[in-house]
């Protein structure tokens, strides 16, 4: 009998048992990343508390690291760093961006779900879908799930605080008073109209522009990025509308007539989803006139397709949205989005057959016009 | 002479004082009077006459004043209208001042949830112009109206359910912070509701367009002539100046005589104005 045999008969090898657990490791890595967004455990039909947005945003960018970035560009009064996501895909031509923000107000809470709806989606679909590879690969998304973070977190305290929309910086002066209505602080024909100089107003403006560091950050985001920008657009609820710039009834966009055909295609978009109906128009003939807001001043610096999105519903459960509709609310938001994003990146980005013929073509046309000038 | 000086002084003083600007207010504790146009800086008399767009603002705001009626009228524990589309609406100038809209829209009932049919409606909506604010004048029409009695058996029974002199309902945050309202609750949601339209329609104007954000809180009161009683605080929400409004108010409700509003308190609200809870 030789030495060894016993033990082969009475039991596994050490080598084997490695082996099969190495096998078994492999697979289950291999499952998670080809999964990509499997989020089994993050329920996109909840609202989530600050932490727990945080968390997630770690979480997608630590998952996706080839596509997924985070930035800070900025502190809030309460000294949080506000930070977004950058998403796309490495490209060697010049790209260009989009930009979301959710939750400026506090209170509207629907908004920084949509946010992070947006992520899910275009993160999960980029490798399967033709299109949506094409807006990552010629596109970069800077999305900040929740801007005002301070205002955010307030909120959530308890009952009493749950309709909060400001920020959370103190009155100056004599004001008793917390918060400015960050909307209506940036450097966009700040305190002309639809503004309350009351510092407890919850249209309160500020003491001057941009006294908001969230709202500074964002200007000083914007301004960095404006050559890039192609698109912005901010979340907010509710009410069903789709706005385009101006806030103030005697200033019109010189793009308005596309913007409302952008608008009218979007809000189409939506209806086909669930059926729910989205008007389109300026602030001040849909809603009412303001001043200082962030979607006013995204177009005055030449961000040429601003556009703010308010959610559902029309009133009935206004700001307290049922956590049933998040899904279809997002579901059709992103169909509205998308209609945008798509217009603002085909026009841009030509295929390269086109782009090809175009220079032929002004080639051609630019040598007879100077054969025919000669004098 | 000296008086003389002293007179003149005294009238040169005055008319070099500055008059404190129009828009601007001494900053206050807490948010100003309730319903009325916010301390905000919006173009006066923006609303234009003739023919209005119905997707507009102007045309909206008239018809939830149309549609507050409505629910004053023919709100029930079971029957809550929302608007649903503006369709046609016109403006005029009227002699005695203000301004008075034509308007034509439809409703759904929001207890029929998302199969119940559409409502249509006409109305004039006469916003007086008066030195101090008095609510709108509606005159209104919808077809089809009487013919809505499938509730009669619910009111009914919720009706015997609560007007038992043990009965002593009361609760909180209505929907709470995640949009939730139980079954139970859903009925005194709506009363709430048909009881804030009363003080919606009478503090609404051109310049304000309310919805009831949350009821606060129900607290049953003793029944009298076999009315239930109700105290609701509600919290109304107003678009053009965000402003979250807080009314308490003691209601009536019977299947016979439908709701009936017997008190109105505005209570005036300082969350922003004192240190944040812990």
């Amino acid at each position: 009998m030789l030495p060894g045999s016993a033990s082969l008969d009475k039991k596994p090898t050490m080598k084997g048992s490695i082996m099969w657990v190495l096998l078994v490791l492999a697979l289950v890595v291999q499952d998670r990343l080809a999964g990509g967004l499997e989020h089994k455990s993050y329920d996109y039909t909840k609202y989530h508390t600050m932490d727990e947005i945080s968390a997630w945003m770690n979480q997608i960018e630590r998952e996706n690291p080839d596509v997924v970035s985070s930035m800070i560009y900025g502190q809030t009064y309460e000294n949080r760093n506000i930070s977004l996501l950058k998403i796309g895909l490495n490209s060697t031509t010049t790209k260009k961006a989009v930009w979301m923000d959710c939750g400026i107000h506090a209170r509207e809470w629907i908004a920084p779900a949509f946010c992070q709806y947006f992520v899910k989606e275009i993160l999960g679909s980029y490798e399967k879908d033709s299109k949506v590879n094409a807006l990552l690969k010629n596109l970069d998304f800077y999305i900040t799930p929740v801007l005002n973070m301070d205002g955010y977190i307030y909120s959530w305290i308890d009952d009493t605080t749950r309709l909060w929309r400001k920020s959370r910086s103190p009155g100056t002066g004599n004001c008793t008073c917390f918060g400015t209505d960050l909307n209506r602080n940036f450097y966009a024909n700040w305190g002309m109209v639809g503004i309350s100089r009351d510092c407890c107003s919850e249209i309160y403006n500020g003491p001057s522009p941009l006294s908001e560091s969230e709202a500074k950050a964002v200007t000083d985001f914007l301004g960095m990025h404006q050559n890039q920008l192609l698109c912005y657009l901010t979340i907010h609820s509710y009410g069903q509308l789709i706005l385009v710039p101006y806030g103030h009834p005697n200033i019109s966009a010189p793009n308005y007539d596309e913007l409302m055909e952008v608008g009218l295609a979007a809000a189409k978009a939506i209806k086909s989803v669930h059926g729910k109906s989205y008007k389109v128009g300026s602030s001040p003939d849909v809603l009412y006139a303001n001043s200082g807001s962030s979607r006013d001043f995204a177009r005055l610096i030449g961000i040429p397709y601003s556009f703010t999105f308010e959610l559902r519903d029309e009133g009935q459960h206004g700001f307290l949205l049922p956590e049933d509709q998040i899904q279809p609310t997002c579901e059709e938001a992103y169909q509205g989005a998308m209609s945008i994003i798509n217009y603002v990146h085909d026009k841009n980005f030509k295929s390269a057959a086109i782009t090809v013929t175009a220079t032929l073509w002004t080639t051609l046309t630019a040598l007879w016009i100077s054969s025919t000038n000669v004098i | 002479m000296k008086t003389f000086c002293s007179v003149w002084l005294l009238l040169s003083l005055v008319e070099l004082s500055p008059a404190p600007p129009v828009s601007q207010e001494p900053p206050l504790a807490c948010t100003g009077a309730p319903g009325h146009a916010p301390q905000s800086e919006t173009a006066e008399d923006m609303a234009s006459t003739g023919d209005l767009e119905p997707t507009h603002y102007p045309a909206r705001r008239a018809a939830t004043v149309a549609l507050h009626y409505l629910n004053t009228h023919h709100g029930s524990p079971f029957r809550v209208f929302g608007l649903q589309q503006v369709h046609k609406a016109s403006a005029e100038d009227v002699a005695a001042g203000g301004r008075k809209y034509k308007l034509d829209f439809s409703v759904t009932d929001w207890a029929s949830g998302s199969e119940g049919p559409a409502l249509r409606c006409s109305a004039d909506v006469l916003f007086p112009q008066t030195e101090r604010h008095s609510g709108p004048e509606v005159q209104l029409r919808c077809e089809a109206l009487q013919q809505i009695n499938r509730t009669a058996q619910e009111e009914h029974a919720f009706y015997q359910r609560y007007i038992s002199p043990d009965s002593a309902v009361s609760a909180r945050d209505i929907p709470d912070s995640y949009g939730n309202v139980s079954e139970e609750m859903q009925p005194f949601w709506r009363l709430a509701r048909v009881a804030a339209s009363f003080i919606m329609l009478r503090e609404s104007s051109e310049r304000t367009e309310f919805n009831m954000a949350q009821v606060a809180s129900v607290a049953q009161q003793g029944s009298s002539e076999e009315q239930l009683m109700l105290e609701f605080v509600v919290l109304l929400h107003d678009f053009p100046s965000q402003e979250i409004i807080q009314w308490k108010l003691l209601a009536s409700w019977s299947p016979d005589r439908g709701v009936r509003v017997l008190q109105t308190e505005w209570q005036p609200r300082c969350p922003h104005a004192t240190k944040p809870p812990n």
